[in-house]
């Protein structure tokens, strides 16, 4: 319980700073003003400045409500495409449908998300979109196998054996009463992909293939900070910063949420 | 055995023909024709199909597919459209880097990983484990890159050891090499050294709770003779799994690092590839890494049905 709390408190803060970015930033993110190019942190400006004079904080602010939005967005069509794709596949387990679901599953999990988002740029250009897209495809696999193998156990219950007896069909039975048995392994599944989510996004803008400028993001900022790095080191510590305590806010609520939703994990523990 | 590798050969067959189709056509749907990109706005309709004709470009979408998987076959993975030089060759000067950086990573995450992981095990629950288990947390969290960067703040720009960047070359020695290398390496082990020990010391954790621990210990052996004679073989299989899975992140990770460090291999190749629309080479470091992939994985598989004489039977 300490660990979720603790990920909650460092991961909310984040949340937190994005929501508030939409409506209040200390400065202007695009706002460029030399005469004030590079400075520490200090007075008026708690992070610093880079190299066109543009507030560090107020960046990682509008930052964090572009990592969190990809990462929410790219979980989401992992979770939309890859969950019924696996009820489908457990539910037909052994058929044809199974294997060239499982199959493709495979295939999709031998393109790194970074590969897909290769693919994706060398013919649509570098986006925010396609680095969603790319992560997203890549959490397709991960949700489908993960329900398929928890959906397999579930189907051999007598409450679905029961179920089959009153006449209910594989969908219905999959959606009323499988769907809702696996929603705490989902909750915890889709915490670690988030934070999974964040960190690539951060990986694809720091090499080109993701948010573009003018929009601030954590990865870009840290690239832009890399030839300064010598007499500027503040440009690429609070962006870092800012990467690894979400990430590592959002990995503890994982533990913690599993080990509270699953009595096998807490026993072992204790 | 031998039934259960015709099986996974099978399979490994088909998963690179379906990939080699879903790279190619994927590619080939760029709106825009290389030809009138490379030779700019003001070139001739003439020019312009004398190039497309040149580099195959005005044959079918399926011929020109097989012209490539065919030729991937036997190495010759076509002519860059930029800078009409054998794919095949820039390619084979680049991986001299990116595959000995992802190994020397594998290797460093390796080393790393089996000590820490077997440590926390055998120290359950105290200080030791937990602060493994606290540094191992971090150390997920981390990005690569900006790691990367922090140890050339520290080690080539502050302590001046190792270079800030840039690759000498085979040629200039091999420890120089791996000098170059060495802080690029550490940058991408570090990661997959965490995940590692964490799945290390969880798998050992599982094992000694099985019975036929259980039956050791009743015969004599301590917990410690227990642990490695019987308990750290079987808990291998995962930790071979997560290292076959590792490998495939540590080839896309040194696509990233090389960009910190200014290495020549094959992620700098492909993203100036990508800025020059020279689509060829793109197709073809993404086929290599994909087959990379597939080809680990297959290993990984035929690697724990040898340990574990059970997964051969589930096919």
């Amino acid at each position: 319980m300490r660990t979720l709390l603790t990920g909650a408190v460092i991961a909310g803060v984040f949340v937190l700073g994005a929501i508030v970015s939409f409506f209040w930033t200390p400065h202007d993110v695009e706002a460029i003003n030399i005469a004030a190019k590079l400075l520490t942190p200090g007075d008026g400006y708690w992070f610093g400045t880079d190299h066109f004079g543009r507030d560090i904080f107020s960046m990682i602010l509008v930052g964090a409500r572009v990592s969190i939005a990809v990462a929410i967005v790219a979980v989401g069509i992992g979770m939309g495409i890859g969950i019924p794709l696996g009820l489908t596949a457990a539910a037909r387990k052994g058929s044809l449908l199974d294997e060239v679901i499982m199959r493709g599953n495979d295939l999709i999990f031998a393109f790194p998300a970074l590969l897909i988002a290769i693919m994706i740029t060398a013919v649509f250009g570098p986006s925010a979109v396609n680095a969603i897209i790319a992560i997203g495809i890549f959490n397709i696999p991960v949700f489908a196998r993960l329900v398929r193998g928890a959906a397999l156990g579930l189907w051999t219950r007598d409450f679905i054996l029961s179920a089959r007896v009153s006449g209910k069909g594989a969908v219905r039975i999959s959606l009323e009463h499988i769907l809702p048995n696996l929603m705490s392994l989902l909750i915890v599944q889709g915490t670690i992909q988030f934070s999974l989510g964040i960190l690539a996004e951060a990986g694809l803008s720091y090499v080109g293939l993701g948010v573009q400028p003018p929009t601030p993001s954590w990865g870009r900022m840290l690239a832009e900070s890399q030839t300064m790095i010598s007499f500027a080191p503040h440009l690429a510590l609070f962006p870092g910063l800012a990467i690894v305590l979400t990430v590592l806010g959002l990995n503890l609520m994982g533990d913690g949420l599993r080990d509270m939703l699953d009595p096998r994990i807490r026993r072992v523990r204790a | 055995m031998l039934h259960f590798a015709l099986a996974r050969l099978t399979s490994l067959g088909l998963s690179l023909v379906v990939a080699s189709v879903v790279i190619f056509f994927a590619l080939e749907v760029v709106p825009g024709d290389p030809a009138a990109y490379m030779l700019g706005m003001n070139a001739s309709p003439e020019t312009v199909a004398a190039l497309r004709t040149e580099l195959g470009l005005d044959a079918g979408p399926v011929e020109r597919y097989f012209t490539w998987a065919t030729g991937l076959l036997t190495g010759d993975f076509g002519i860059s459209y930029t800078y009409r030089t054998p794919v095949a060759e820039m390619i084979g000067e680049r991986i001299k880097v990116s595959l000995p950086l992802a190994l020397y990573a594998l290797a460093l995450s390796t080393l790393i990983a089996f000590p820490v992981g077997i440590w926390a095990a055998t120290h359950r629950g105290k200080a030791q484990d937990m602060g493994v288990m606290a540094a191992t947390q971090l150390g997920i969290a981390v990005p690569n890159f900006w790691f990367a960067m922090l140890l050339v703040l520290v080690f080539a720009i502050g302590l001046r050891w190792f270079s800030a960047g840039g690759f000498p070359g085979w040629d200039a020695g091999f420890f120089e090499g791996m000098k170059a290398l060495t802080l690029p390496a550490i940058a991408l082990a570090l990661p997959q050294a965490s995940i590692l020990a964490r799945v290390m010391r969880s798998a050992l954790l599982d094992t000694m709770g099985e019975d036929f621990i259980r039956t050791a210990r009743a015969k004599g052996l301590s917990r410690r003779q227990a642990l490695w004679r019987h308990a750290l073989r079987n808990a291998l299989i995962p930790v071979l799994t997560i290292i076959g899975l590792q490998f495939s992140f540590l080839l896309a990770g040194a696509i990233i690092i090389e960009n910190v460090f200014f290495l020549p291999g094959l992620g700098r190749l492909v993203f100036q590839a990508i800025s020059q629309r020279d689509l060829i080479v793109v197709e073809s470091v993404v086929m290599l890494l994909v087959v990379a992939v597939i080809v680990v994985t297959f290993c990984v598989d035929l690697a724990y049905a040898a340990v574990d004489p059970r997964l051969r039977r589930r096919g």
